[in-house]
């Protein structure tokens, strides 16, 4: 009885992490599924089709492309604009705080219902031609917050000792900021942008509102649900999913083995801290 | 909304902030398309909501200021209103219930392998919202195993949980669940351990300490995770259309249907901005309480 008290917690916490990945398991089953109509929703036969042939049904991976292209656009932008808002908002004072920080809030809780038809009803006033160019504006949009979220929390969290060792050091505030402010925050920067690429890529509504005739993976997946969707977009969303998997568990494992080694003591090592001081070094004036 | 992601401590703010024009030079190009796309398009779409129709030419729409479209809008349209503050309501509560436990395991259970867990959270949204949402058709189908499980109970009312209201609040649970996560995940973790020790020291009973200590300083992530799960989940349309009837349908579908399928742009855009309205009255709300630094 009091084992099943102390490991109750747990107990919940795990199923609670399983019931997250139930959906995803499904995916991935009927990935590898042959359905017996045109519903691939329940098990059937075992079959390497849909893997084997991935791009076998028309449109399935022509939207994807867009998907992706749309993806690496915004996320630049977006990462981008938002970093440099971060900076702002971090490291400068200025007049009209409250109201700039209330219109990086907002987008994060407007629903996307909200923001896509607010942003078609521009759109269509303005008489201005949807497409890929009104998907991209709507994406960069909703990204920005996000990217300025993740940037300004690495801001915060940096040891400000390491920006006043190297200007101690006669590092001007150009190469402060090349070679020790910028390295620093960059895995930062990198995280925001990865953030802001998945929300592009899995972005339905704001797009679906806005996308006059282009079909992105989403709205192919949206279009597909009535008629039954292909195996093949299980298969690709698969791969989708194991690929940001891997990605962010290495980022967490080499950032783990860092922290060790600086736990260890190697602190010179510059590779380790995050700053270049070799590159500071060389951008030194020699006295 | 500083809440939402961990985020380590701020010791570097203020001492190190500087006042000169580089930092208006860096805010302008970001906030310039925030105002030009997210500001302004409101504007937009409060005229879109009091246009009037053009005799004769469906979909065609003449500026005009026709208050009425809001009263009629609502009259037709108030009990998907209603619905959507509903479902959102109740799948709020359950995602709150499912996600304090988790939160708490990660925030003072797992030690060094917190980071991890916090992957693991996050985790399933890299893969599809649609196709997750998807697969609760497989999941949640009459021949599956859920459904028959709570039929041999007798305990739903259509004998099915596919295509009823009961799918549609479980796809919402499911799906904005990581908004509460970590929201709470972020305020448990601000607790110092040793308050719990402290009231443990002083013969409190498990669930005193929890009522008396850990419950009223996680309240900022309950707050916080409670605005970011409903709002979401109320003007939500993808699980109601995937999983739900026609019974179910909330005022998302409404909004989606009249701008894009019927044209009927300014009832749209008058449900757009009542909902967005009742929204800005609960951020703001937040907002005197929590103040706007931490917002973002």
């Amino acid at each position: 009885m009091r084992w099943i008290k102390s490991k109750l917690l747990g107990v919940i916490a795990v199923l609670v992490l399983i019931y997250l990945f139930i959906p995803i398991a499904v995916v991935g089953t009927l990935s590898f599924n042959k359905p017996e109509g045109k519903y691939n929703t329940s098990w059937n036969q075992f079959s390497l089709d849909a893997w084997t042939n991935i791009c076998g049904v028309p449109g399935v991976c022509d939207s994807f492309m867009i998907s992706v292209r749309i993806g690496i656009i915004s996320t630049i932008f977006a990462t981008i604009l938002g970093t440099m808002i971060a900076f702002a908002l971090v490291r400068y004072r200025f007049r009209g705080r409250a109201t700039t920080n209330l219109l990086i809030f907002l987008p994060m809780t407007t629903p996307e219902v909200v923001m896509g038809a607010s942003l078609l009803a521009l759109f269509l006033n303005l008489r201005f031609p949807l497409g890929e160019t009104t998907i991209i504006i709507a994406h960069i949009m909703f990204t920005i917050s996000f990217v300025v979220v993740t940037v300004k929390a690495r801001l915060q969290g940096m040891d400000p000792r390491l920006e006043e060792a190297a200007r101690d050091l006669y590092a001007g505030p150009r190469a402060t900021f090349r070679y020790v402010t910028f390295p620093l925050v960059a895995p930062g920067i990198a995280g925001a942008a990865l953030l802001g690429f998945s929300l592009s890529f899995d972005d339905f509504i704001i797009s679906f509102f806005n996308a006059g005739t282009v079909v992105t993976f989403p709205i192919y997946i949206w279009g597909a649900a009535q008629r039954g969707i292909p195996v093949q977009v299980n298969a690709l969303a698969t791969l989708v999913f194991v690929v940001a998997l891997l990605i962010v568990l290495t980022s967490q494992f080499v950032s783990y083995r860092k922290r060790k080694a600086l736990e260890a003591g190697m602190h010179s090592d510059s590779a380790i801290v995050g700053a270049d001081v070799k590159g500071l070094e060389a951008a030194m004036p020699r006295s | 909304m500083a809440a939402v992601l961990p985020s380590a401590g701020k010791q570097s703010q203020v001492s190190a902030q500087r006042k000169s024009r580089t930092g208006y030079f860096l805010l302008l190009p970001g906030m310039t398309w925030l105002a030009i796309f997210f500001a302004i398009p409101f504007v937009t779409l409060f005229m879109t909501s009091l246009q009037a129709p053009v005799a004769g030419k469906s979909g065609q729409y003449v500026p005009a200021f026709q208050v009425s479209n809001y009263p009629d809008a609502l009259a037709e349209y108030w009990p998907q209103f209603l619905r959507s503050f509903l479902y959102a309501g109740i799948a709020t509560g359950l995602a709150l219930l499912i996600a304090y436990p988790l939160a708490y395991f990660i925030a003072f259970k797992v030690g060094r392998w917190r980071a991890l867990m916090l992957v693991l959270v996050i985790a399933p949204s890299f893969a599809s919202f649609l196709l997750r949402t998807y697969a609760w058709k497989t999941i949640l189908s009459d021949e599956g195993f859920i459904t028959s499980f709570f039929n041999a109970l007798h305990l739903l009312p259509d004998d099915r949980i596919l295509n009823t209201s009961i799918a549609v609040v479980a796809g919402l649970t499911y799906n904005f669940l990581p908004f509460m996560i970590l929201p709470l995940y972020a305020a448990l973790e601000k607790i110092d351990p040793r308050l719990l020790e402290a009231s443990n020291d002083l013969y409190a009973s498990a669930f005193t300490t929890f009522r008396k200590i850990t419950w009223p300083l996680s309240l900022p992530g309950v707050v916080a995770g409670t605005l970011l799960t409903f709002i979401p989940a109320a003007g939500d349309y993808i699980n109601s259309e995937l999983l739900g009837s026609t019974q179910d349908r909330m005022i998302g579908n409404v909004i989606q249907t009249n701008f894009i399928e019927f044209r009927d742009y300014p009832t749209a855009s008058a449900l757009s901005f009542v909902l967005m309205a009742v929204i800005l009255v609960m951020v703001f709300t937040y907002i005197r309480r929590a103040g706007t630094e931490d917002l973002v």
